[in-house]
């Protein structure tokens, strides 16, 4: 009962990668964009629902709404403004502009917030928990983020299947030329689409700053964390980087389990079986 | 007023200069042939009308309105669709879906899905399956197909009949009348040149990225056609 109870914290956990793998897989899949900033952006987001907590003196899930916005936003703005113009330089280039994005990120959060651990204060929801047996207790907060994520995946199938944008974003990654040619603006669906990553990611950069601690270059290892979720997932397979979180989420506890400080060493370990023995990840789309 | 209108167009790709110096005059209405052999420019032309390519702003006018520097989806904004070689239909969407995209611009007119499948029945019965598992022939109907969704005032189709069955050509064009009789413009880019003649009111011929043969399809001389068409 004991692995039941860690594999279901794993499931948990998973819910929250999924949170930061979807905006990644989206940017990619949209605009072959390799995002090396989407870590630092869910940190952003944590450290601009703090500023709101501390100004407003709301609970920080309060705050998610706002985040969100100003999120999407800023999102709209640094794809128009910036990573455009990178692209037509370059793969290469748009890849350094993330980067760069990245570093700037993290030194002006170590500028404004120190380099001091910070957490969001949810109150009793944090520790609240139900109790199935002995063993296995589910915490209503991580339950919560899960729901979310499902949540927010179906949103989003939702918006790519039924709906005439998520038609252009489709359109978009399969033929970026043709899809101008339909009288579809490429540079304004961009700027949707880093406008919706960011938006999602500031879901899971609340949650998991009201989950643990976060400090300004935490940025990085979440953007490991959703890498390989997408991969573990298959790329381009929406309902792949839950499955991905969780797989990747159920071998960190797994391995936290067996030896603490083994969680994320099991973590890679898993991501580069699933690269050596199906690189195409476990939901991949039917080859084309 | 002509609908389009070239003055001088020269362009290219990098330093590779594929037009020299092409104008051409296209009316409302009117179904224009552009034939020559693979390499004569004539895709480049028609890019460089849809907006793939750029030219200066003021060589190209389109309905009275300098065009040459406007972007791909905004020209289709004003009625120009580009039904381009090698079909490009979106290949992870279905049939339907590569329709609907096709009305992304939200122009109105006669065409809507269900006219497209009325045009070509023969994509009717395809309309769930993927664009990718469609036949050459499937798919450039949906090329054309989709390219009206736009309800375009110019149609532009780019070597139609490339890499098909002679019948699926047949099928294909036996379409033409029910584009063009609803008052749409045709600029066709052909290979073919009994195809292109059969269809057009006008033709021209390209040769080296130049145009050096223009007349009406039925008073055009066979030598004449030749000799342009291969330069001797």
């Amino acid at each position: 009962m004991v692995w039941a109870n860690d594999i279901i914290q794993g499931i948990l956990v998973g819910g929250l990668y999924a949170l930061f793998a979807a905006g990644l897989s989206l940017v990619f899949g949209v605009m072959r964009l390799v995002n090396l900033a989407h870590g630092d952006f869910s940190i952003l987001a944590a450290y601009i629902a703090l500023a709101i907590v501390g100004s407003l003196n709301i609970n920080p899930f309060y705050t998610l709404i706002l985040v969100m916005i100003v999120m999407a936003v800023f999102g709209y703005v640094i794809q128009r403004g910036l990573f455009n113009f990178a692209m037509d330089a370059g793969p290469m280039q748009a890849i350094l502009a993330t980067f760069g994005i990245a570093i700037i990120i993290q030194n002006l959060l170590l500028e404004g917030f120190t380099a001091n651990s910070k957490g969001l204060d949810a109150g009793r929801i944090e520790n609240a928990s139900i109790k199935i047996s002995d063993q296995v207790v589910i915490g209503w907060f991580p339950l919560i983020t899960i729901i979310v994520s499902v949540l927010v995946l179906v949103g989003l199938q939702f918006f790519l299947g039924r709906t005439r944008m998520g038609r252009a974003f489709r359109a978009t990654a399969d033929n970026q030329r043709a899809a101008q040619l339909m009288g579809i603006d490429n540079r304004h669906l961009y700027g949707v689409a880093m406008a919706l990553a960011l938006a999602i990611v500031a879901i899971g950069g609340v949650f998991i700053g009201i989950r643990t601690t976060f400090v300004p270059s935490a940025g990085p290892i979440r953007l490991i964390f959703a890498y390989e979720a997408v991969i573990i997932g298959g790329l381009g397979s929406l309902w792949g980087t839950l499955v991905g979180g969780i797989v990747l989420g159920v071998a960190q506890v797994l391995g936290d389990h067996v030896n603490q400080g083994w969680g994320m060493l099991v973590g890679h370990l898993v991501f580069l079986a699933i690269l050596a023995f199906r690189p195409q990840g476990l939901f991949a789309k039917q080859a084309q | 007023m002509s609908l389009l209108e070239l003055d001088d167009v020269s362009t290219g790709y990098g330093s590779f200069r594929a037009l020299f110096n092409v104008s051409l005059k296209i009316e409302e209405g009117e179904k224009y042939a552009i034939i020559g052999a693979n390499g004569a420019g004539k895709s480049t032309l028609l890019r460089s009308i849809c907006g793939l390519l750029r030219t200066e702003n003021d060589k190209i006018h389109f309905d009275g309105k300098p065009i040459g520097q406007l972007s791909p989806h905004k020209r289709v904004g004003l009625g120009i669709s580009y039904v381009p070689e090698g079909r490009w239909v979106f290949p992870s969407l279905t049939v339907n879906e590569n329709l609907l995209v096709g009305a992304h611009s939200r122009r109105s007119g006669m065409w809507t899905v269900d006219k497209v499948y009325e045009l070509f029945p023969l994509l009717s019965r395809l309309r769930q399956r993927q664009a990718l598992s469609l036949s050459g022939g499937e798919q450039q109907a949906l090329a054309i197909g989709r390219g009206l969704m736009a309800n375009p005032r110019l149609l532009l189709l780019d070597e139609v009949s490339l890499g098909l069955a002679p019948v699926v050509v047949e099928k294909i064009y036996e379409a033409m009348p029910a584009i063009t009789s609803s008052g749409t413009t045709v600029l066709l880019v052909e290979q073919d040149v009994g195809q292109a003649m059969k269809f057009a009111d006008r033709v021209a011929c390209m040769l080296k990225g130049r145009l050096v043969l223009e007349g009406v399809s039925g008073e055009m001389e066979h030598d004449q056609i030749i000799a342009a068409y291969f330069g001797v």
